[in-house]
């Protein structure tokens, strides 16, 4: 009976799939520290919250993107998604449509191409990298077949809601915007943790083929994740129209390289069933705290920001490889 | 004593694949309450029967009944939800989450749609007492070795209200206390009435705990008798169809130590994998290294292998001193090793038995020198006869072939690199006798010829059978080497193993 008792007295510390949520809470505190010693007026409250308000419409895409690297897949076309909902909101309150129906519209449209992406990717069993891909340059030219200028938004609903601000109390302030990605962000967390969605999201990612046997609904699930994901990608789009008041085909080009980066620097596996949603936050936080640095620095030009997120990046995915190297031959 | 009403039947099963009638009038049936062994060869028909029964083929012809009513499963979740449920060779759970997670995914407990963590962990707690196992249910399951893994997906099929409960080669990779470990717990749900059929490769298992077998031959059914009324000649016969005795003979080892030293191992060592060990094989010399699972068997085989780097020591092959530093250094120095997991480390399940086989050649050659068609034919040709694969057709895609005989492709494949040394990773594991004897004997004619080769089996018997020389390890450590004559038997190696003692 050694085998078994001699397996049960294994060392408890910090379980070690927090860790790399860890870290990335440790830089974030670090970078916000050394912001504070560095510059004046930087540590305050209001800088993290400016942070949430310029940032809102990349932490709603990244949740979407969370759910889908969770299942083990990836999606390309978020990006041209956020530009064609920005797109189709200008030309369509342009057109004297009703703002909230636009809005409706909008999310459905954002919707209906993940579940379109998902159903081809999991029924014809085609490589999730290729299927969004195509669904990338599709949403992209669609822009184009609107309008290949620049539309500006007028529509007073819009406008309101882009102008508005929330107070907190104190010279704190948010936009709805800021709001909005944060109510996504907790229904989200609610539903990977607490939902069998969720779980299943878990499940598939970490073997399709397991939770195929073990009779979970991994058609669905799959078929779910993407539609999440362009649901959040056109909401995502609402909020970058409320941030730019214009909607423009060539908006938003490269987010979705953005919001995989948030995830990855958040501490979820590329290869799935590993993570966490509060790491995505911090994902993304860490990735506008960069840009509020190099902008308080003044010198630097906007460049620095992808130089810094490309060095963060070969860190976490080293960082990565280290834990799950250390789990890859555990069993004999 | 009238035997109880079948709880399951099968007849006239029927499943065709691509060139391979996989069964053909198969009747098959379960009682509630005894264990019910699935006896044959690869390539019998025993997994294709299971997963026939599991819904994860359709049936060509035949009918299933479950309690009397007539069957149809359209897919695994459909056969669980009717009572059957399997748990396979490969665990098939997912690390990445808990121990009580994977009991309890897809059926977890909830109020308003919210999964009550609490009560998950703490039902799992029970179940798992009842199986007297005492484990962190919070954490994940990757943390657990793999027999572990095994009970919890035990565990997790047990609690789907089962009343088919199917174990698919459970106990191959168990060591002998967690087999027993698994008996309890199979005895223990046979006096709840839940009906177990159970597959496995070792007679003695089978013996120990089944009641009655069904035995399959190419796809069609031999018999069903009870298990006291079969002895095991008697069963192996029937298996194979003919006698064992041609089978079971090899002979008489000579002596192989006067080869030249081929591998020299000194002071090798990797920390957390495996404490330093001086070890060296001679050419002809089969070494079996002999131990429990995990303690350190196939690290020393990836050590010499190249495929991990020794932290310590040096390591001379053929005198010559030299640094492995990736697997394909030591391919060019004709070393190979066959690895226990064919699946994940081995072979291409969709390409076709001769890509499979010519692959590691074309590597070592490099790809810009294509291997002629005719030179293909010629090599595959010969080692599908040498090696007995079935089917012989060199065009059949791997996956479509049984575990034996995917085995033999993996081993005919380093053949063909003639290599110097071959490791042999567990060669054996999951697969029938008679494979295994032509496995065996084919270890034997190539040491005969000068090849070296490192055994490693779980199975001592083996071990003996074919080596000339056994390393024992136990704790990541190379305790013993001992040399095989008469005195070395399996109780002298076990106590070594055990007491883990320089003998």
């Amino acid at each position: 009976m050694t085998g078994i008792t001699g397996l049960l007295d294994r060392r408890r510390a910090i379980p070690q799939k927090y860790i790399p949520v860890l870290v990335t809470a440790g830089l974030f505190v670090a970078m916000f520290v050394a912001g504070g010693i560095r510059y004046e007026n930087f540590a305050t409250g209001q800088i993290i919250l400016n942070v949430f308000i310029d940032n809102a419409f990349l932490l709603v895409v990244a949740v979407g993107m969370t759910f889908v690297i969770l299942t083990g897949g990836i999606d390309l076309s978020v990006g041209s998604v956020v530009a064609l909902a920005t797109m189709l909101s200008a030309s369509l309150l342009k057109d004297g449509w009703p703002a909230y129906a636009v809005m409706v519209l909008v999310l459905v449209i954002g919707a209906v191409l993940g579940l379109a992406m998902g159903a081809i990717i999991h029924y014809f069993e085609i490589q999730p990298f290729i299927v969004t891909l195509a669904g990338m340059f599709l949403a992209r030219g669609l822009c184009y077949t609107i309008s290949t200028e620049s539309i500006p938004i007028d529509n007073p609903t819009f406008t309101d809601i882009a102008q508005s601000r929330i107070n907190l109390g104190g010279d704190l302030s948010v936009s709805p915007s800021a709001v909005i990605a944060v109510v996504v962000v907790l229904i989200a967390a609610y539903a990977l943790h607490y939902t069998r969605l969720g779980r299943n999201v878990y499940a598939t990612g970490g073997s399709e083929q397991s939770a195929l046997l073990m009779g979970l609904p991994v058609a669905r699930t799959k078929i779910a994740v993407y539609t999440i994901s362009g649901f959040c990608s056109a909401l995502g789009g609402l909020l970058f129209a409320f941030y730019s008041l214009s909607g423009y085909g060539l908006s938003a080009v490269g987010m979705e390289l953005d919001a995989i980066a948030a995830v990855v620097i958040g501490g979820t596996l590329l290869t799935g069933g590993s993570g966490f949603l509060f790491g995505t936050v911090l994902g993304v936080l860490v990735l506008g705290l960069i840009q509020t640095i190099i902008s308080f620095e003044g010198t630097l030009s906007s460049w620095w920001t992808k130089i810094f997120i490309g060095l963060l990046l070969f860190v976490f995915i080293l960082l990565q490889r280290v834990f799950s190297g250390g789990s890859r031959r555990r069993s004999p | 004593m009238a035997a109880p009403a079948p709880i399951l039947r099968m007849s006239g099963i029927g499943k065709q694949f691509p060139g391979v009638k996989a069964l053909d009038g198969v009747d098959f049936r379960l009682l509630p309450g005894e264990v019910h062994a699935l006896m044959g060869e690869n390539g019998a028909g025993k997994s294709t029967l299971i997963k026939v029964l599991t819904g994860v083929y359709d049936i060509d012809a035949g009918e299933i009944e479950l309690e009397g009513r007539r069957v149809a499963f359209s897919s695994p979740l459909a056969a669980q939800q009717a009572g059957i449920s399997t748990v396979y060779q490969e665990v098939n759970l997912c690390a990445n989450l808990s121990v009580a997670e994977n009991i309890f995914i897809g059926r977890e407990p909830r109020r308003f749609g919210r999964i009550q963590w609490k009560a998950m962990r703490r039902r799992a707690e029970e179940i798992l007492a009842r199986l007297d196992l005492d484990l962190d249910v919070s954490a994940p399951l990757s943390s657990y070795s793999l027999a572990i893994q095994q009970m919890v997906a035990i565990a997790r099929a047990v609690d789907i209200d089962a009343k088919v409960l199917i174990l698919d080669e459970p106990t191959s990779s168990l060591d002998a206390g967690e087999v027993a470990q698994l008996f309890r717990v199979m005895r223990r749900l046979k006096e709840q009435g839940i009906a177990i059929l159970f597959v496995s490769h070792f007679l003695d298992q089978i013996y120990e705990i089944s009641d009655r077998m069904t035995v399959l031959r190419n796809g069609t059914l031999v018999g069903e008798y009870l298990t006291s009324e079969l002895s095991q000649v008697e069963l192996i016969g029937k298996m194979i169809g003919r006698e064992l005795a041609d089978l079971e003979k090899l002979e008489e080892r000579p002596p192989a130590s006067e080869g030249a030293p081929l591998i020299e191992a000194e002071k090798l060592g990797r920390t957390g994998a495996i404490q330093p060990f001086t070890l060296t094989i001679r050419e002809g010399e089969v070494v079996g290294l002999a131990g429990l699972l995990g303690s350190g068997r196939t690290e020393i085989a990836r050590l010499l292998f190249g495929a991990d780097h020794a932290g310590t020591g040096s390591l001379k092959i053929g005198g010559e001193p030299v640094n492995l530093r990736t697997p394909r250094s030591a391919v060019s120095r004709k070393l190979a090793f066959c690895s226990e997991n064919r699946r994940a480390e081995g072979l291409i399940p969709d390409l076709t038995v001769r890509e499979n086989l010519v692959l590691a050649l074309q590597a070592s050659r490099g790809w810009t020198r294509p291997i002629p068609r005719r030179r293909q034919d010629e090599l595959v040709d010969k080692y599908i006869a040498a090696l007995n694969i079935r089917p012989a057709n060199p065009d059949q895609l791997i996956k479509n072939l049984s575990g034996g005989n995917q085995q033999k492709v993996l081993l005919a494949r380093w053949l063909i690199l003639e290599p110097r040394l071959l490791i042999l990773d567990e060669p054996t594991r999951g697969i029938d006798v008679g494979a295994k004897a032509e496995i065996q004997r084919l270890v034997a004619e190539l040491s005969d010829g000068g090849m070296a080769v490192l055994f490693i089996s779980a199975e001592l018997e083996e071990v003996l059978r074919l080596s000339h020389r056994v390393g024992v390890l136990r704790d990541r450590r190379l305790v013993a080497e001992l040399d095989n004559d008469e005195g070395l038997t399996t109780d002298t190696l076990t106590e070594t193993i055990a007491s883990g003692a320089r003998s």
